[in-house]
């Protein structure tokens, strides 16, 4: 650790550095704790705050795409103007697609009920 | 090039503001500050000034308005008094630790209730807690002079703070009195154009600011708002000097006056220490030595020049223009006896609670203050630590 | 402490004491002069008794008390004489200023004081005959200059010229007004 010096802009008064971690002593840390690295967001794995995950009925489908625009967590992935799958790292499980979908092509599976299939199908193999 | 003029408080502080030329000023009208927001204001609408002035519905929102300035980039100002700063109280906390430089002039006036108008120092104390840093300014000069060293105070990249400047309502706002006032390019050059360091409207470097701060990041992230404040007071001492350099009046954190040799001292911010710097002279002429201390800045507390002007002193009275209801005196009381403590050398230190909700302070307290001093110092015997000044009992 | 020169205004809320207090401030200072003009503020309306005050002096003021002892008392409104203290804290030798028109000796009589020195003029009669309102400030400024001497009465009256061209921009007819006012003033006060 460098000697403390009031006037070094970058003592104490953070860096921008864009490593923030846990361990980091105060003088280690940004100033104010400002973020200098955009869309971190993604960094942050919401995905096990979910009991009940959204389940895409492929024959349903109609690819209207309401599920992408409503929502809130962008865990809808979209190609090509169709649905493709859900980003499970981070969707919360609120259910707010299988609400929107016109055709009922999303279900609301609880998260334990997924880990018996998981386990059976293991089983079988 | 400098002129002296005829100006009241509020005048001399508008035409500090004026000279700035801030980017954005968002303001409330309250007594005392008033004049304030309505002469800048009409420097606004003159096109004198190339600030955006916002006229908001509260001063929550006078200094919300100012924070979203600030963190976007701008030099922002705003301006206040009494239930006015009282309703700014959450959010000057946000500016403090979000370390956006604003500037804010508050016209000292009693909190109600009872409800009043006229000056006392509950609305600056109130605040005292909050990390902005505080000046004080005995009169109108020292108003303009603060107003125009807080900006370079505020901006300074060790500070980043924002930065309270207090004038005694009525007493010092609306009061003309006779200063010097600096051409426009002289005050242009001092305080230079603002580079902010990290803006929101930075589209190159996007940041985030003012983020959730959970218990593993909170305690260090004020603990650098402590090391700001430590460096705030070198910050404060250079740009006094420079400003001393421009102006001829040089400032540092506190004000020392005839505490060289003095035996019995008075602690007192804002105008009562000129009226106090008055009854000393009387005194003197007298014989006893008697001597002022006026902190100009109050946060971050001057605790080193305050031991070292105070430490040949017998006895020291520390006039409060607040209350605590600690029942053990006022704030300052309880700053300076902490500071006076390292000493060891059996100073006593005697609190006077004086001028709440505008009661004046007449010539006669402050000598019967000396007089009482003279007496401890004497009998070395202090019968009442904590007393009232003016009050009929 | 350098000798300081205190002043006491009397006058009702909107006979222009505080402007009054302001602009003497102003032309003092502008004399090189240390001052401070300041009104005493409650919760006065239109009509009610008020006070200001002044401190002048060649050396920088310290004080920020209120004015206990005045050297001079001008009163703006003769019907506050036995309302409002008029000759509380007054020196043996104050100078008293008021507009009224009874005779300085009439005055002292109402007064109930034997020393001190009395000035008197018609300021109400005067502003309405120069300015076309009975507003007593500005002329009670002249018989102030007259009473005290403190500044000679020609530059008194540039200054005043200039700060009245301020104040009213679009009105010459208010300047020229009021300084015939404060002229009329200096000339027609009584003393004893």
């Amino acid at each position: 650790m460098t000697p403390y010096n009031p006037f070094n802009r970058n003592f104490g008064t953070g860096t921008r550095t864009k490593a923030v971690r846990p361990d980091m002593k105060w003088h280690e840390l940004t100033r104010a704790g400002n973020i200098y690295e955009p869309g971190n967001a993604n960094t942050y794995e919401t995905g096990d705050w979910r009991s009940i995950r959204p389940v895409w009925n492929k024959e349903r489908c109609i690819h209207c795409l309401m599920c992408w625009r409503y929502c809130p967590d962008a865990s809808v992935i979209a190609k090509g103007g169709k649905f493709e799958t859900f980003d499970y790292k981070h969707c919360k499980g609120c259910g707010i697609c299988a609400k929107v979908c016109p055709v009922n092509a999303i279900d609301m599976v609880p998260e334990d009920e997924i880990k018996k299939v998981k386990e059976a199908n293991k089983d079988e193999e | 090039m400098k002129s002296k003029v005829a100006l009241t408080g509020n005048e001399a502080v508008a035409q500090a503001m004026k000279q700035i030329n801030p980017d954005v000023v968002a303001a409330y009208p309250i007594t005392p500050q008033t004049e304030i927001v309505q002469i800048f204001s009409s420097f606004v609408a003159n096109g004198e000034v190339d600030t955006e002035f916002v006229a908001v519905e509260s001063e929550h929102s006078a200094m919300s308005a100012a924070i979203g300035a600030a963190a976007g980039g701008a030099r922002a100002m705003t301006a206040t008094s009494s239930q006015g700063l009282a309703l700014m109280f959450e959010v000057v906390y946000i500016a403090a630790s979000m370390r956006l430089p604003i500037v804010f002039p508050v016209v000292n006036r009693a909190l109600s209730g009872p409800i009043n108008i006229h000056c006392d120092h509950s609305d600056a104390m109130g605040l005292r807690d909050s990390g902005v840093i505080q000046l004080f300014s005995e009169n109108a000069q020292e108003a303009y002079d603060n107003m125009i060293q807080a900006v370079r105070i505020a901006e300074h990249s060790d500070v980043r703070l924002p930065v309270m400047v207090n004038m005694d309502g009525f007493i010092t706002s609306h009061a003309m009195d006779v200063l010097e006032v600096l051409d426009d390019e002289t005050v242009r050059n001092f305080v230079g154009t603002y580079v902010p360091e990290d803006y929101l409207l930075d589209a190159e470097n996007p940041i985030s600011i003012g983020n959730f701060d959970m218990y593993d990041f909170y305690f260090e992230h004020k603990r650098q708002q402590v090391e700001a404040m430590k460096a705030a007071k070198e910050v404060i001492r250079e740009i006094g000097k420079e400003f001393g350099r421009i102006s001829g009046r040089e400032y540092g954190l506190i004000e020392s006056y005839k505490l060289d040799d003095a035996d019995v001292a008075v602690v007192v911010l804002n105008s009562a220490a000129g009226t106090a710097k008055g009854v000393a002279d009387e005194l003197r002429a007298n014989g006893v030595k008697a001597g002022v201390l006026k902190p100009r800045v109050y946060r971050p507390f001057p605790q080193d020049e305050i031991r070292e002007a105070l430490k040949g002193v017998k006895a020291v009275a520390v006039l409060d223009r607040a209350e605590t209801f600690s029942t053990c005196g006022g704030p300052i009381f309880a700053d300076i006896r902490n500071v006076l403590y390292d000493l060891k050398n059996d100073i006593k230190v005697v609190n006077y609670v004086y001028g709440l909700g505008g009661r004046d302070l007449r010539l006669e307290h402050v000598a019967q203050v000396f007089e009482e001093l003279e007496n401890i110092r004497k009998t070395g015997r202090v019968d009442e630590t904590v007393k009232y000044l003016g009050l009929r009992e | 402490m350098a000798k300081v020169l205190e002043i006491r205004w009397h006058a009702r809320g909107g006979q222009g004491a505080k402007t009054a207090a302001l602009m003497l401030a102003e032309s003092v200072a502008e004399m090189g002069k240390y001052v401070q003009g300041f009104p005493e503020y409650g919760p006065e309306r239109m009509g009610a008794p008020i006070q200001a005050f002044n401190r002048i002096s060649d050396e920088p003021i310290y004080i920020h008390s209120n004015v206990i002892n005045p050297n001079i008392v001008i009163v703006l409104d003769p019907t506050l004489i036995g309302k409002a203290n008029v000759t509380e804290g007054v020196p043996e030798d104050g100078i008293y200023i008021i507009n009224t028109t009874k005779t300085p000796a009439e005055v002292r009589e109402m007064l109930g004081i034997k020393s001190g020195k009395i000035y008197t003029l018609d300021a109400n009669q005067i502003s309405l005959e120069t300015i076309g309102r009975a507003i007593p400030n500005t002329p009670m400024m002249g018989a102030f200059i007259r009473a005290t001497g403190i500044i000679p009465f020609d530059q008194f009256m540039t200054h005043m010229r200039e700060q009245l061209s301020k104040k009213f921009k679009s009105k010459p007819e208010v300047i020229e007004g009021n300084l015939k006012a404060i002229e009329r003033a200096y000339r027609e006060v009584n003393a004893e």
